[in-house]
């Protein structure tokens, strides 16, 4: 057949099985049983954290005594996560329901805001646009914990307080969004399309509606993704923010593992239906995930 | 005059905007066309703007007005002090000491996370069986939760029942108290740190390799380079830009680490402390501690400006840093 030579380790168009290619690739791309168990070995380090936590779930708590440790489930998952939702301390149904309005909300805002403006970024004719688009760029390189002390302040000021909103409304859209779709909208859209739609008398609202929006639907989902997992996981705001009976899922582990820590299996499966909504993602969309990273369309 | 003449990349030239320009009588509805292209770009980009003023740019300006008093929410207290806090920050010994801390997380963390990738993607960079079945679980760590898995590995690392005693004591070592000792304690927060950023940077690392052209390595082997030199010789060199973004955004995370030693933590009185004698208290949890814990939000002000400015500082010097090695022959 004919060379093949696609990007190495990725697809060729002919299916995976690229028998012959020429000789001097050999030692470059041929993969050796050393470079297999090199990708074995750092597999196993990389998910055995997540597995572990699943069997420690599934278990009686005399699990961390026995050697060696067990390595498969036991039949105690149902038991754990039952006295998980019984706990009065870590109010973990309030803190799932919690976490996925604020991360449900904070990603839709933040998908729409975010194409919205990309969109006339990329596409758009105004005054001052250059030096707009420079300051969203600058926007990305301020941490937000950086100015938790004001912004604390600003919620006593609202009265936020231990609101949901407080963990919603400060994130509704960010300069990387904005910044990610104009990167996507630049390439995708093509002008033809908006003048077109122009001249038949949709407004510039309806051009993104109708055209730029489908358009963007891959960036958008990839920019959903993340946005999704980053207020799911997130931490130290809800801390300084939420009180311990009002908390995201996050805090609510963060509960048990304040008052139970020697509990080992009720922390445990605290944790697996902490990343659980997580590892769904992750098992559905792990193409497109990764497909984010390398296209550099995902900061940490 | 205005900004952009210039068509868009491979576009065609601008068309002019025909429909937008005044007729003869301006009517309603071509004065409502003419505002919608006129405003609506504003319109557009302004919720982001909204958002970053209000809750971005105010709070880190204003946490620089906040550290220059003595202010305290809980007992009402706000008096100008001027750079006292400042002075104090230079000479308070626990500030130094969470410094010293967060510095030796992030560097044993950051050097082997990079240079693991680094070999990760080297290895991910070959034609082989199952590539998306590898590359995703190197990303398996990332799409976790931060506290979630800080729980797991704590327990790991328990000094009685964890599993990496119990592992390394098989070949002999003896248990090691990982929360009790700087040095440990340090190791396994920079493990936990390790564990969930290294495959992330070995997918960026992989994806600049695929960009560099094949016969650049045809080529030298040709020449007769071994692979470990062109390996040397050629991807890190080529690579060079994608280090220094990786490297960048492993200064930023690293010197704002919390997640990880506030859940180490846990049995300790106050989580914030980083053990008894603070052997793994960061400056974002001394910061922390500070505001919420003690109500000295003007303190904890100065020391969130003072991290603000070493981030700035520590990129700044591992951009140079990377630039220079392996720079100009």
């Amino acid at each position: 057949m004919t060379t093949l030579l696609a990007g190495p380790g990725g697809r060729t168009p002919g299916g995976r099985r690229a028998a012959a290619h020429p000789g001097r690739y050999r030692g470059l791309w041929n993969a050796s049983p050393l470079t297999y168990l090199t990708l074995v070995v750092a597999l196993a380090l990389s998910v055995f954290p997540i597995y572990w936590m699943i069997i420690v779930a599934t278990r009686t708590n005399s699990v961390v005594a026995d050697v060696p440790p067990p390595l498969l489930p036991g039949g105690h998952g149902g038991d754990n996560v039952g006295r998980l939702f019984d706990n009065p301390e870590a109010y973990f149904a309030k803190g799932l329901l919690n976490s996925a309005i604020a991360s449900a909300a904070v990603t839709v805002s933040t998908v729409f805001f975010a194409s919205l403006a990309g969109f006339a970024f990329a596409k758009l004719r105004f005054r001052g646009k250059n030096g707009l688009l420079l300051t969203i760029i600058a926007t990305m390189m301020i941490p937000v914990q950086m100015g938790i002390i004001p912004l604390y302040m600003i919620m006593v000021k609202l009265g936020w307080q231990n609101h949901l909103q407080a963990v919603i409304v400060p994130f509704l859209v960010t300069g990387f969004g904005v910044f990610m779709m104009r990167q996507y909208a630049d390439q995708a859209v093509p002008d033809e399309l908006i003048e077109a739609a122009r001249v038949d008398g949709c407004t510039t609202f309806g051009i993104y509606w109708r055209v730029v929006l489908p358009a963007l639907r891959p960036a958008a989902g990839v920019l959903g993704l993340f946005t999704f997992m980053q207020t799911w996981n997130e931490f130290m705001w809800p801390l300084a923010v939420l009180s311990p009976d009002n908390p995201t899922v996050q805090l609510s582990i963060n509960n048990l593992a304040n008052a139970y820590f020697k509990d080992y299996t009720l922390m445990f499966a605290g944790t697996s239906v902490a990343i659980l909504p997580l590892l769904v993602v992750f098992i559905v969309f792990g193409r497109q995930i990764i497909g984010g990273i390398m296209e550099g369309a995902v900061k940490a | 005059m205005t900004t952009d003449l210039r068509p868009s990349r491979n576009g065609p030239p601008p068309a002019s905007p025909a429909p937008a320009r005044p007729g003869p009588p301006p009517t309603w509805r071509s004065r409502l066309a003419r505002l919608d292209v006129k405003g609506a770009p504003y319109a557009f980009i302004s919720p982001f703007y909204l958002v970053f003023l209000v809750f971005g740019a105010f709070p880190l300006v204003y946490t620089l007005w906040v550290s220059l008093h003595d202010w305290e929410l809980a007992s009402g207290t706000r008096k100008f002090v001027g750079l006292d806090n400042y002075d104090y920050l230079l000479s308070d010994a626990d500030f130094w000491h969470a410094t010293v801390n967060t510095l030796g997380i992030f560097a044993l963390s950051t050097v082997p996370q990079l240079v693991l990738a680094l070999l990760i993607a080297n290895t991910l960079n070959r034609r082989m069986r199952l590539p998306t079945l590898f590359r995703i679980g190197m990303v398996a760590p990332l799409v976790t939760s931060t506290a979630a898995v800080a729980i797991v590995f704590t327990q790991m690392f328990d000094k009685d029942w964890g599993m990496i005693n119990w592992a390394i004591g098989l070949v002999g070592i003896d248990p090691i108290n990982w929360s009790s000792s700087r040095g440990w304690s340090w190791a396994a927060i920079a493990m936990m740190v390790d564990w969930r950023w290294t495959g992330y940077n070995a997918l960026i690392y992989l994806a600049a390799m695929q960009a560099i052209p094949k016969d650049l390595y045809e080529a030298a082997a040709i020449d007769g380079a071994s692979r470990l030199r062109q390996f040397w010789q050629i991807t890190v060199p080529m690579l060079r830009p994608t280090i220094i973004f990786t490297v960048i955004i492993s200064t930023i995370g690293g010197l704002q680490l919390f997640t990880e030693p506030v859940l180490f933590s846990v049995g300790t009185p106050n989580k914030m402390d980083g053990g008894p004698m603070h052997q793994f208290q960061t400056i974002t949890m001394y910061m922390y501690d500070n505001a919420f814990g003690h109500d000295r939000y003007g303190y904890g002000a100065t020391v969130a400006w003072a991290l603000f400015v070493m981030i700035i500082v520590f990129s700044l010097i591992n951009f140079l840093a990377v630039r220079r090695t392996g720079g100009t022959k």
